[in-house]
């Protein structure tokens, strides 16, 4: 068949790697801005907003990611809208991660002790003041280590986005494979450099939850 | 002129359990009173509905002229009229001391960046604490991080000043630090309500105790009423059968 796997090949794949960061990339900061109104929603005082999110959460949690993006790709398209298979990737990855974010960092809000609150409510902060300078600076804290994992997860589902016809790496090493036929050889390359962008932030995440004592930037004496 | 705080008839239930069942006294400004009793008395309820941290079922509740009472009270001024302190300091962690002190001041006060400077200092002055300005709470012992929280209050310049048990958390020694700086308190004027645990202090600095028994007041005198208990409920509290 095609020849034997060469420079080019990998030069392709690579591409394939940087298009996966980039659909990540995209979808993470999208997806984390809308998961942090969801997640401030979600604690609101006002039952309306609290109910809606929570609804939101609950149908997308249900609902594979690969029927999102089918969706979003195929269902918008049959509605008159031209769709590019990057932008309906990316909005499926952005709405799957604002759920899944807006969950965790809710969770992270509502670990801040309660006594928190009541000493900010009794200083008297309002509840934008009490929010914005004691309840998310210390949630902030708690919430990285989950973050950076749920990152991970944006990495390995983003290679969903291949069904739709995106190039990202998964796709990348399909087409590679179907010229030269070597399925053990490309996908395990294909696989190392899942692994060299997962990696990284795995390691951040760990580190973040084994450093002790995070307020205290000064040594005592 | 009328008393700074006044208790009429006040009840709250937590469901079936009746905490406060009928509570009535006043304070007159610059006093002090110490409240004492057993665990589920009902003092840091009445406490913490002084500055509506709970909302009472019945009864009249003034503080400060803010009719707590009511539901449409301006709590905004009164918690600036009102300061507490809690039992867990509750400093808030990822702020030094300085910052904690000056959050008050800077945000709710909304004073300027030299007059916040000058209050947070002076008010840690007052705990005797201003070498510590740059070091975050969890660097510090439980007595100067509850001297901390007593400063983050003063720094709000309130006219009442309520204590929830806070030396409870606290060893002997780090105790007598932080019982210090309340006395100092009392002796320059400051209205203060204080449910404790430590009957020297109370007789001593308060003005007046108040026992508290099954969510009422049950007795209330000077220092001396530990001594000659007038009910069995306080002969037994104070351990005089």
């Amino acid at each position: 068949m095609g020849g034997s796997f060469n420079s080019n090949h990998f030069v392709f794949l690579m591409m394939g790697a940087v298009w996966t960061l980039a659909l990540t990339m995209l979808a993470f900061v999208s997806g984390g801005v809308l998961g942090f109104v969801v997640s401030l929603c979600r604690v609101s005082p006002l039952r309306a907003l609290r109910l809606i999110t929570a609804a939101y959460i609950l149908l997308v949690q249900g609902t594979p990611l690969l029927v999102l993006i089918f969706l979003l790709y195929f269902g918008v398209s049959m509605a008159g809208f031209q769709v590019s298979p990057l932008l309906a990737a990316d909005l499926a990855l952005t709405v799957y991660s604002s759920a899944y974010l807006g969950e965790i960092w809710r969770g992270c809000i509502e670990s801040v002790p309660r006594e928190q609150w009541e000493a900010a409510e009794c200083l008297p902060l309002t509840r934008t003041q009490r929010m914005r300078l004691v309840v998310l600076p210390q949630a902030y804290k708690i919430a990285a280590p989950p973050t950076a994992g749920f990152m991970v997860q944006i990495v390995k589902n983003s290679s969903l986005a291949s069904v739709v016809g995106f190039v990202e790496l998964t796709r990348a090493g399909q087409l590679v494979n179907n010229s030269i036929f070597q399925p053990f050889l490309v996908f395990l390359i294909v696989a190392v450099l899942y692994f060299a962008m997962c990696y990284p932030l795995s390691y951040w995440s760990r580190k973040f939850e084994t450093r002790s004592g995070i307020y205290a930037r000064v040594q005592p004496e | 002129m009328s008393p700074i705080i006044e208790i009429n008839d006040v009840h709250k239930n937590f469901g079936h359990l009746k905490v406060l069942n009928g509570v009535s006294f006043d304070i007159e400004r610059g006093e002090v009173v110490a409240v004492i009793g057993r665990s589920g008395s009902g003092k840091s309820t009445m406490l913490r509905s002084v500055n509506r941290l709970e909302k009472i079922d019945r009864g009249r509740l003034v503080v400060c002229g803010h009719v707590v009472s009511d539901p449409s009270v301006d709590l905004h001024q009164l918690r600036r009229d009102v300061g507490i302190v809690f039992q867990s300091f509750n400093l808030f962690p990822h702020l030094t001391v300085r910052e904690n002190v000056a959050l008050g001041p800077r945000v709710a006060r909304k004073l300027g960046r030299a007059e916040t400077a000058k209050i947070s200092e002076a008010a840690l002055a007052r705990v005797n604490l201003l070498e510590k300005l740059d070091v975050y709470p969890e660097q510090l012992s439980g007595g100067q991080q509850q001297r901390v929280a007593i400063a983050r209050s003063l720094a709000m310049e309130p006219q009442v000043m309520l204590f929830d048990e806070v030396t409870s958390a606290l060893d002997p020694y780090l105790t007598g630090e932080v019982l210090g700086v309340m006395e100092d308190l009392a002796r320059g004027g400051m209205t203060m309500l204080v449910v404790t645990h430590e009957m020297e202090f109370a007789k001593r600095v308060a003005n007046s105790i108040i026992f508290m028994n099954e969510g009422r007041v049950w007795e209330r005198g000077p220092g001396g009423m530990l001594d000659d208990p007038q009910t069995l409920e306080l002969r037994q509290f104070v351990g005089k059968t």
